[in-house]
């Protein structure tokens, strides 16, 4: 079977798996949750023997081989590589904490993604490796770069579940600020699925249509009164997830997890993902550009945002070491932390030019 | 009170944290700026991106202003340098005071405490255990052991104190870490001062004493380089560039010294220089030579060279042929017309006109990429390459700093895994009697993860009572 096949099967039984562990979650029926485990992990198989027959494919073409073939070149290949990452980290906490709400709002997450490359239409053809792309180092540095994202991922949601779980009154200030983050994730999901729907069917390349389609179908239509609409829109979104964060609050407090837990949780995935994200993110990357271009630093955007990711979770060892933060405090830098993640990650790509466009070599 | 002198306060200064955060947050913002102003091009293009987010009216003035202060090439201005040297004084004066009391950490072994001392640390727990002293310690001992620690045992007149700790050299790494911060300072300014960073064009044949720098001064080298071919392949069927290979010859007096094939990923270093394959061009010259492999009926491929229109005897007839166009990327469209579609040798080709005496008989175009078209009615002509047309673009670097830069990353690692992997966690238990029961006093601390270390030590403590009931139920 090619790897595409088993890639979608294992993206039916995600799906499948989210509407179970949906139907788990509202009826608590024990049967249900295990059938939903079974679909996560028969899918989570299939999805684990394509990644690696795509790379033993990828690494066919004219004798790449195989350490330079890891199939991590391109969104469409990062996307189904995160979705991996995910459901493996889901399933670990399902094992170790014995709890399956939670897959209710990952595997979501999950399909989300999937639908994202379906509807994007972005190319799933394997594409040969422009010579700046072949060395040895970037699978450490794209590999490493994403286990630290997504320890700096937990770093966030946990951040979020410490504030949403401290904040007793909807009057208090880390209510309003958890509540405020999860929203504005919400608004940005939704009116990039908006843009898909709307303008992906018009054929563009993917490029074309993330740099100039990004909210073209909301905050940025030509059209006064939809640019005014969505903005109405956006705000009442935020206002009920204020109105009914206390809801998902309880969903959070049946985990049983103290605060201070989340705290050192936070803490915890922040100091896996530093030593990682230097080593792998910033030294790698260092490594592979001297030995590519002749530097190993040319503040180009894509390196100097890592720089700042990397400064502001140095900030946050920093003020919990030294200044002894904690908790709120602490928790709106690891958010912050994240929002810098995401944009070294996706921004810097859509947003700002660079180097790592892999425009010329 | 007296008044501290103008040095201490200097040095209190440079030894704040505060400064440590102000300069941080500045080098933070100001990097955005930088990645949001494109650095380093023509003002045109930041005068565009201005015009988009300020509109026309004020970008030219904006960009006066940022051009004025050097927001525009700011990596290189004298404040944000500056501002680097004062991040790199800042850690160097914090870690020159926070060195005696992390040597003492380290070089001070762990020692009894009295019980009042356990009672005011972080993590503390007490209970009362069923049984003798002697065998709670016993019990306890091992639990610490299965956890990792080597505990050591103090006897008083009243109690028993069991001491351990784990993980105490992970406090060098913070150290470590910060040191190598330093040392890539030290490295990247060697690097700046003692190197440079420069460019070389090279056509195919030709060689070169010096290199260029940006600002086009030269720059002598005390050997020659000589580009002896530049290739590019690329994958089947498309035109995604697979390698660019040059192969290049060091002289030293004339005398050919080393022969590599550079590509990218894969540079050339001699004598402290390195080269990188960075860019190519193509110019052909006159003098360029067109090669061919020429297959007669007879099996033997014949190289031949030509200049463009020259004409030579195919080998083994007496038809001679002339190379009479060339174009550097043919194409066909889909009713099957030829057209040039890039200006580099993406699929070069050549026209062959085939004479007998001085009469005309048949035109050809041989492509390179596409073997189809070597079939000519006369032989199997293949269109090996227009040599002398291309040149190589090779960054050239010199940076003696980066061996300290290397060094640096390898500190760094070292000690961040050490700071972050190796926690620095000390026990101390007392036992004592209480009655004809024990009394178990559990205090401990660790410079991070207080909350699993409690957990632990709830667990060791778990570990007596679960011993204690099977022992009775025996
Ligand atoms: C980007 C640069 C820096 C990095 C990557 C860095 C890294 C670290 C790390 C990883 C720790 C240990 C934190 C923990 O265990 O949770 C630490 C602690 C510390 N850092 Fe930095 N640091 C940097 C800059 C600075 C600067 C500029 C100062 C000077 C004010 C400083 C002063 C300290 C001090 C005093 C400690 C505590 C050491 C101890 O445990 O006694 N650091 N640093």
């Amino acid at each position: 079977m090619d790897n595409s096949t088993l890639f979608g099967i294992a993206s039916i039984m995600y799906i499948l798996a989210m509407v179970l562990y949906i139907t788990h979650f509202v009826f608590k029926k024990n049967a249900i949750g295990w059938i939903a485990t079974l679909f996560t992990v028969i899918g989570f198989v299939a999805h684990t023997i394509s990644f690696f027959v795509r790379w033993y494919e990828f690494s066919q073409i004219e004798g790449l081989g195989i350490i330079r073939a890891v199939p991590l070149t391109n969104l469409y290949e990062s996307i189904v590589f995160f979705v991996w990452c995910l459901i493996l980290g889901y399933l670990i906490i399902e094992f170790r904490f014995k709890n399956k709400s939670l897959g209710a709002f990952v595997t979501p997450i999950a399909g989300m993604a999937l639908a994202f490359i379906d509807i994007s239409g972005m190319s799933k053809e394997i594409h040969p490796l422009v010579p700046a792309l072949q060395s040895n180092w970037l699978l450490a540095h794209v590999t490493m770069s994403f286990i630290a994202y997504a320890a700096f991922a937990i770093s966030f949601a946990t951040a979020l579940m410490y504030l949403s779980s401290v904040s007793d009154s909807k009057r208090s200030k880390s209510y309003f600020i958890w509540t405020t983050v999860l929203g504005i994730f919400l608004v940005v999901i939704i009116a990039m699925g908006l843009d898909f729907v709307l303008f992906k069917v018009a054929g563009m390349s993917h490029k074309v249509f993330l740099k100039s389609y990004l909210f073209k179908a909301s905050f940025r239509n030509d059209s006064f009164s939809i640019v005014l609409i969505s903005s109405i829109i956006a705000v009442v979104l935020m206002a009920l997830v204020w109105r009914y964060g206390i809801e998902l609050k309880k969903i959070i407090e049946a985990f049983n997890i103290t605060p201070d837990t989340l705290d050192e949780l936070t803490y915890k995935s922040i100091a896996v993902g530093f030593p990682v994200f230097t080593l792998g993110g910033l030294i790698f990357g260092a490594v592979w550009a001297d030995q590519a271009w002749g530097r190993y630093w040319s503040w180009d955007p894509k390196e100097t945002w890592s720089l700042i990711t990397w400064f502001i979770y140095a900030f946050y060892l920093h003020a919990r070491l030294l200044r002894g933060w904690r908790g709120v405090k602490t928790a709106l830098i690891a958010l912050l932390g994240f929002v810098s993640t995401i944009f070294t990650y996706l921004g810097v790509n859509l947003l700002l030019s660079g180097l790592h466009s892999y425009g010329s070599m | 009170m007296t008044k501290k002198g103008l040095i201490d306060r200097i040095w209190d200064f440079f030894a704040s944290i505060k400064l440590a955060i102000v300069v941080f947050s500045v080098i933070c913002v100001l990097s955005i700026f930088g990645t949001v102003i494109e650095q380093n091009v023509d003002a045109e293009k930041n005068i565009k991106l201005l015009t988009r987010l300020f509109g026309s009216d004020f970008a030219p003035d904006i960009y006066r202003l940022i051009h004025a202060v050097g927001l525009d090439s700011m990596y290189k201005s004298w404040w944000f340098i500056s501002l680097l040297f004062l991040f790199a004084t800042n850690l160097i004066v914090c870690s020159i005071e926070r060195l005696p009391s992390i040597i003492k950490i380290v070089k001070e072994p762990i020692k009894p405490v009295g019980e009042d001392v356990i009672q005011s640390m972080p993590i503390k727990i007490s209970r009362t255990v069923d049984k003798k002293v002697a065998d709670c310690t016993d019990l306890l001992s091992n639990a610490l052991k299965k956890s990792g620690f080597n505990p050591q045992e103090y006897k008083n007149s009243d109690s028993i104190q069991l001491i351990a700790e784990k993980g105490r050299y992970g406090r060098l790494g913070v150290y470590i870490t910060h040191i190598s911060i330093i040392v890539l300072f030290l490295g990247v300014l060697i690097g700046t001062f003692k190197g440079f960073n420069g460019y070389l064009n090279l056509l195919e044949g030709t060689s070169s004493s010096v290199v260029y720098l940006p600002n086009g001064k030269e720059i002598p080298l005390d050997f020659e380089i000589r580009c002896d071919d530049f290739e590019v392949t690329f994958y089947q069927g498309t035109d995604t560039p697979k390698s660019y290979k040059s192969l290049i010859t060091i002289l030293e007096n004339g005398k050919e010294v080393l022969k590599k094939e550079i590509g990218v990923n894969s540079p050339l270093k001699y004598k402290g220089i390195t080269f990188y394959q960075s860019s190519y061009g193509f110019s052909p010259t006159v003098n360029s030579v067109f090669r061919l492999n020429v297959k007669t009926e007879k099996d033997k491929v014949v190289m031949i060279e030509a200049l463009f229109n020259e004409r030579f005897n195919l080998p083994n007839s007496n038809i001679t042929v002339k190379i009479s166009d060339f174009a550097p990327a043919l194409g066909m469209d889909e009713s099957g017309r030829l057209f040039n579609y890039a200006d580099s040798m993406n699929n070069p080709a050549v026209m062959l006109e085939f004479f007998e005496g001085n009469r005309l008989i048949d035109r050809q175009w041989i492509l390179k990429r596409y073997p189809q078209t070597w079939q000519t009615k006369f032989a199997t002509i293949e269109f090996v390459d227009l040599w002398g047309s291309q040149y190589t673009g090779l960054q050239v670097r010199k940076d003696p700093g980066v061996w300290l830069v290397y060094l640096a990353c390898l500190l760094m690692t070292i000690g961040l895994f050490m700071s972050f992997f190796l926690n620095h966690q000390k026990v101390w238990v007392l036992i004592r009697q209480k009655g004809n029961k024990s009394e178990v006093i559990v205090g401990a601390n660790s410079n991070k993860y207080k909350a699993s270390l409690e957990n632990k030590m709830i667990n060791i403590l778990a570990f007596t009572d679960l011993r204690d009931n099977m022992t009775r139920s025996n």
